[in-house]
């Protein structure tokens, strides 16, 4: 698309400088200093460390699921999975194991997860978005069929401490520190790794890519797997955080992970969006309903708002794109007569 | 010489044909398969619990199945042109409630179902339009919309519901009764399932739908109206999610905010399991509803054979998954045997 790229008015130019992860990055800026101006008690500590807190699971799965976006498939079944891994941990608890061995257990469980989903689509070729709506029930009927319809909450002070607690005298909450870790880490592989550009090319054209070289089957496991580890690591730390392990933990967390990542600027198409994007998405969800509790907006609302935000995520840069498409073909339409009159 | 100049296209001009017989034989196995797991299953569960097939046993069997079964014949139109609509459940829970409320206000029973119906209408109107005006993902869409209907709803509704003492008595009658051992939605659903069948192996809108589920590049230059057929099958789609919710009121008399929360996945699993393939173009809606039958049998099975409800989730999604696998593995197969036949009937005529 070379037309696009000179365009000459002035707001198609400002599309073209703006991307769209730096304005969601920017709209997050402006909603958290509007909040801390304006909405009371928002910028409390303990509010801020609730917000966060709140927000984490989303944004853990989110590091691996922008990953697999890039690279054009999808993970519905990560709920049930972070469920899965909770209902097994409560179940272990209960059955007198040691949380030590436990979360370890619970880690290959869900890499276990994500390995099934992975040899489903790149083994046999299935479409990821049918196996995983599969796996999504399978994963959540074996937690209540694991844990039934108990909830266990007697888990050790330390672990629960550092699953809900924040740091002494700050607003950061304990468990945002490895999640800075695993960010950076995700950050790095995606946007400074070779296998962060596989991903690009694979979601760009898988055919191209295979034949650059990338092994795309292996790539596509190797992310199916990450994503069911991080999805459990999600699990675990829900169980913690809330103080309560049960088989309906994180149902429909798939939903609020996407919406983020899609509001992020991810295509779902794949091949595009950068993570700092997809994170932004998150935390601008997160804020807007912390913020609208805040305020007392009643939480169906708050549901409408979100739907509102995702399909405004989706058809925005697509109608943006046509116009600029349409005025670019007006414009060469115009100039075709006036080159055939000079000539 | 002329012999020898003939064969490749008499080859081109014959296999299409041969081919596609062939996939038709395995299809129709396929839908026959899925026939054969439930009537074996049922049979099964008399030899184990003689009460099973009882009279009130077949008509809660079909009573079950027929909300479902609606559902996932107007998903099946979608997910035939390579779409989907996640939207289902919360559409069924809001024409739900809508009937309720107009049934409460003391009005008429057919203008209440008119009034589901149509509301399903106007949401499908805003899916197709958003799908195919956008041109955006169906996925994405109608996530969108399932959390803005739902919203929507539980904001109407609040804590209030609906209860069968709210409703007149002719129409949770007509939830109940029957011609004997089938109810009348049973009836209901089925003459629904028939057109839509005759409809989508008859008419020309009908085969467009499977033409835009195969190819939509090629199904556009051929001159299918793709815009007008994408919005054909979201608005069936959301009438009969919203005749579905009107049924569900019916059948059940009880609507609250939570109507048919995460159903989406169980019509899609419905249909899958019935072999309408996810990436378009092939299924019947016959096999849709056979899939939603053998779901909602599985779920009255297991509690009459004594096995705990906490199993159900789990085997419906191990049995989507095998569908999916089976169906996958079978159509490597077909494709390997043709292309050997191919290559055997080359080499036989260059000999």
């Amino acid at each position: 698309m070379p037309e696009t790229t000179k365009a000459p008015a002035p707001l198609a130019r400002l599309g073209g400088a703006v991307r769209w992860d730096t304005a969601v990055g920017a709209l997050l800026v402006v909603l958290l200093i509007c909040s801390f101006s304006f909405v009371e008690n928002f910028g409390n500590a303990l509010n801020v460390s609730f917000l966060i807190g709140n927000t984490l699971p989303i944004a853990l799965i989110a590091l691996p699921m922008t990953m697999l976006v890039v690279s054009g498939e999808i993970d519905l079944s990560v709920g049930s999975t972070a469920g899965l891994s909770g209902a097994v941990m409560g179940a272990l608890w209960n059955g007198g194991m040691a949380i030590e061995t436990i979360i370890p257990i619970c880690l290959l469980l869900g890499a276990l997860c994500g390995l099934v989903n992975g040899l489903l689509v790149t083994r046999l070729g299935l479409p990821s978005l049918a196996v995983t709506i599969g796996t999504l029930a399978a994963y959540r009927g074996i937690a209540q069929i694991v844990l039934g319809a108990d909830s266990v909450t007697d888990f050790p002070q330390q672990y629960l401490d550092f699953g809900a607690g924040r740091i002494d005298g700050t607003f950061i909450p304990y468990a945002a520190i490895p999640f800075a870790v695993l960010l950076l880490i995700a950050v790095l592989v995606l946007h400074a790794t070779p296998v962060g550009r596989s991903l690009f090319a694979v979601g760009a054209s898988e055919e191209a890519a295979r034949f650059a070289g990338v092994r795309v089957r292996r790539l596509k496991l190797a992310m199916f797997v990450t994503t069911g580890l991080i999805s459990s690591l999600t699990g675990v730390f829900w169980a913690l955080h809330y103080a309560s392990a049960r088989y309906d933990n994180a149902t429909g967390l798939e939903l609020s992970v996407i919406a983020g990542v899609l509001l992020g600027g991810i295509d779902f198409d794949g091949g595009k969006g950068t993570l700092g994007g997809a994170i932004a998405g998150v935390f601008l969800l997160g804020a807007g309903q912390n913020v609208m509790s805040l305020l007392n907006v009643s939480a169906q609302s708050q549901i409408v708002v979100t739907g509102v935000l995702l399909v405004i995520s989706v058809l925005a840069p697509r109608i943006g794109r046509q116009v600029s498409q349409a005025r670019a073909r007006r414009r060469s339409a115009d100039k075709a007569p006036a080159a055939l009159a000079a000539s | 010489m002329t012999v020898t100049a003939d064969t490749p296209q008499q080859i081109a001009a014959d296999e299409p044909t041969a081919s596609r017989r062939f996939l038709d034989r395995v299809l129709k196995l396929r839908a026959l398969a899925v026939l054969a797991v439930l009537l074996v299953m049922l049979a099964a569960t008399q030899i184990y619990n003689s009460e099973f097939l009882s009279q009130q046993g077949v008509k809660d069997l079909l009573l079950n199945a027929t909300i479902l079964v609606l559902v996932a014949v107007g998903q099946a139109m979608v997910v035939i042109t390579r779409n989907v609509d996640l939207s289902v459940g919360s559409v069924l829970g809001i024409s739900a409630f809508a009937a309720g409320t107009y049934l409460h206000g003391g009005g008429n029973p057919l203008l209440a179902v008119l009034i589901a119906v149509g509301l399903g209408v106007l949401f499908g109107l805003l899916n197709g339009l958003l799908v195919s005006l956008g041109q955006v993902p169906a996925l994405v869409v109608t996530l969108g919309t399932l959390y803005i209907i739902r919203g929507i709803d539980s904001i109407w509704v609040g804590s209030r519901q609906i209860t069968a003492n709210d409703l007149p008595a002719s129409f949770v009658d007509f939830g109940h009764d029957g011609l004997s051992v089938i109810p009348y939605l049973a009836l209901l659903t089925l003459a629904v399932l028939v057109a839509a069948g005759y409809y989508l192996r008859s008419y020309r809108g009908g085969r467009d739908l499977y033409a835009l589920g195969s190819s939509p590049e090629a199904a556009r230059l051929a001159g299918v109206p793709v815009r007008k057929r994408i919005l054909t099958a979201y608005v069936v789609c959301g009438a009969l999610a919203g005749l579905a919710g009107a049924l569900y009121l019916a059948r059940f008399g009880n609507v609250d905010s939570g109507t048919g929360n995460g159903y989406e996945l169980t019509v899609v699993s419905a249909v899958v399991v019935g072999g309408v393939a996810f990436t378009g173009g092939s299924g019947t809606v016959y096999g849709a509803a056979l899939g939603a039958l053998l779901l909602t049998s599985i779920n009255s099975v297991l509690p009459s054979i004594g096995v705990s409800s906490v199993w159900v989730l789990a085997i419906d999604g191990v049995l989507l998954l095998l569908a999916i696998a089976v169906d996958r593995i079978v159509a490597l197969r077909v494709a390997g045997v043709l292309r050997k036949r191919a290559a055997q009937m080359r080499s036989a005529h260059h000999a």
